[in-house]
């Protein structure tokens, strides 16, 4: 290999910075979680395990992070339940619209979420949905939806149909090719979409703002926390909140179809 | 009319048009109660409300333009680099893009704070003598989400940066062009795809975002979505919070529909 220009390590040097930039966040919050002084401080002082303690004994904090995590689960289950079929008829369907629903699938990422979010509020408000887990399920599973139907169609429009021929050709019914051959087929694109969906909604904060009324969630109850004091709590919340995300990406990584591939 | 394979996604569009079609087009409606567009004249014409219109659309440029300048410098040694360092770049970038919006708020709330790492560096060795203002103003909410929104504008770069044929920035070496020149005259157009689909994702989304001005902004920096919130639940004034929605919603779609009008013919010479 060629000793490098001078320009390319200027990039390079440029690229450390940036990439400081983006890790600045994280560096400080690790810290932070295990400070043993009263109040934020940074540099900590000393270490010490006492903002774990204290959220792990806050029934609130419990309270919403269990919160989050059940609607985050039922936010999966209902998004592949709807999304999955949708992604089917979207690749494989012809009818009338196709690319009018197609795109209709896609907007809830376009159209800002505070716009979805005050529209939502509206409407649950006249129905008494306001402060339901189940409603804050259903409005998750909207802006969840995008996500499954993308990867979903990746790992469709990839899929060697001559398998299922194969299987319908040695006398299977169309439900049994489905269950015993398409399904396990796409179980890595299954993997990453319900993956996905359950990050979209446990990482949630404009909607469950609105929708969520006094039964928090995790984000809603960081954001409110945020809002009127800055503890070091939070840091330590942070830290968990992160680590379970990276649970759930490493997942994705090992069980799922890369992300890398469904961006194509 | 053909109907093959319509049925399975029939479920997937009655949650789309009773919880998302539905209520917005419903409250949108709120923005013309009473048959005449005053709401719409007091968004579009009343002083207060124009410069919060100018704000957004002011932040949200600045936001394109400097994730512009961190973002092509790392997409493009990304997709330049041997593929070990290409992961770890892409660990470093992911990263924070999966981490929370409200953990990197918080962490910059720390980090810019009166009190906080910077200002407390800043005044130890002497750069300044008191503390700068960096939170609760325009440059705090301008760094949030350029944090935020870097990674949007990284990732169709490496992708167009890839897609180039490494033979030609050779070849140009090889006949004797400079790097700058190189860059400038190879590298740039043909990237430009990557470029534009970045700087519309970014800008797109700053126009809408809520949580860095709401916490970073501390009621001084009020971008339009900010004020959307405050009508809704501070004001109770549905009627004007609607019109608010409704033009940030045809301000977006129509930078959507523009965007691809223009990078139609690029992507189908692709």
């Amino acid at each position: 290999m060629r000793p490098a220009s001078m320009s390319r390590r200027l990039l390079i040097a440029a690229c450390a910075l940036i990439y400081f930039f983006l890790m600045l966040p994280l560096l400080v919050v690790f810290p932070i979680s295990l400070s043993s002084a009263q109040y934020m401080q940074f540099p900590p002082p000393g270490f010490s395990w006492q903002w774990y303690e204290r959220y792990l004994e806050d029934p609130q904090w419990i309270d919403a992070t269990w919160r989050s995590l059940y609607i985050g689960g039922a936010t999966a289950v209902l998004a592949l339940l709807l999304g999955v079929p949708l992604a089917f008829s979207l690749v494989r369907g012809k009818f009338f619209g196709r690319v009018l629903i197609d795109r209709l699938a896609l907007a809830p990422i376009i159209v800002p979420t505070i716009i979805l979010s005050v529209a939502v509020y509206g409407l649950f408000a006249k129905l008494k949905l306001i402060g339901t887990w189940y409603g804050l399920v259903v409005a998750h599973t909207v802006l969840a939806l995008p996500f499954v139907v993308l990867v979903l169609a990746a790992g469709l429009r990839d899929f060697d149909r001559a398998l299922e021929q194969a299987a319908e050709g040695l006398g299977a019914g169309r439900w049994q090719t489905l269950r015993r051959v398409t399904l396990p087929l796409l179980r890595p694109s299954l993997v990453s979409a319900g993956l996905l969906a359950f990050i979209s909604s446990f990482d949630e904060v404009v909607v469950a703002l609105f929708l969520a009324g006094a039964n928090m969630t995790l984000p809603k109850k960081m954001f409110d926390n945020i809002l009127m004091e800055i503890d070091p709590t939070i840091a330590a919340v942070s830290v968990m909140q992160i680590l379970l995300v990276s649970v759930a990406l490493v997942l994705i990584g090992r069980f799922g179809r890369g992300l890398k591939d469904s961006a194509r | 009319m053909r109907t093959k394979g319509f049925l399975p996604a029939l479920p997937a569009l009655v949650l789309l048009f009773a919880f998302f079609l539905f209520p917005v087009v419903r409250m949108l409606g709120f923005s013309l109660e009473g048959g005449s567009l005053e709401w719409y004249a007091k968004a579009l014409g009343e002083g207060l409300y124009i410069r919060v219109m100018w704000n957004t659309f002011e932040i949200a440029l600045l936001v394109t333009l400097f994730c512009l300048l961190l973002g092509y410098p790392l997409g493009f040694l990304m997709a330049t680099t041997t593929p070990g360092w290409a992961t770890l770049g892409f660990i470093f970038v992911l990263l924070p893009l999966w981490t929370s919006v409200l953990v990197r708020t918080y962490a910059w709330m720390v980090l810019l704070g009166r009190n906080g790492v910077f200002n407390r560096l800043l005044v130890e060795y002497g750069v300044v003598a008191d503390p700068i203002p960096l939170l609760h103003n325009f440059t705090g909410v301008l760094i949030g989400m350029v944090h935020v929104l870097l990674p949007y504008m990284v990732l169709p770069i490496y992708g167009a940066v890839r897609r180039v044929d490494p033979a030609i920035p050779a070849a140009a070496a090889g006949l004797g062009a400079s790097n700058w020149r190189i860059f400038w005259r190879i590298w740039m157009p043909m990237t430009l795809n990557g470029v534009f689909a970045g700087c519309v994702l970014v800008f797109v989304l700053s126009l809408g975002f809520y949580i860095t001005p709401a916490l970073l902004g501390g009621g001084r920096v009020i971008m339009i979505a900010v004020l959307i919130e405050q009508q809704v639940r501070e004001a109770l004034n549905w009627p004007f919070a609607a019109a608010l929605s409704a033009v940030l919603l045809v301000f977006t779609f129509a930078v959507y529909t523009l965007a691809q009008r223009f990078s139609q013919p690029v992507e189908a010479s692709r």
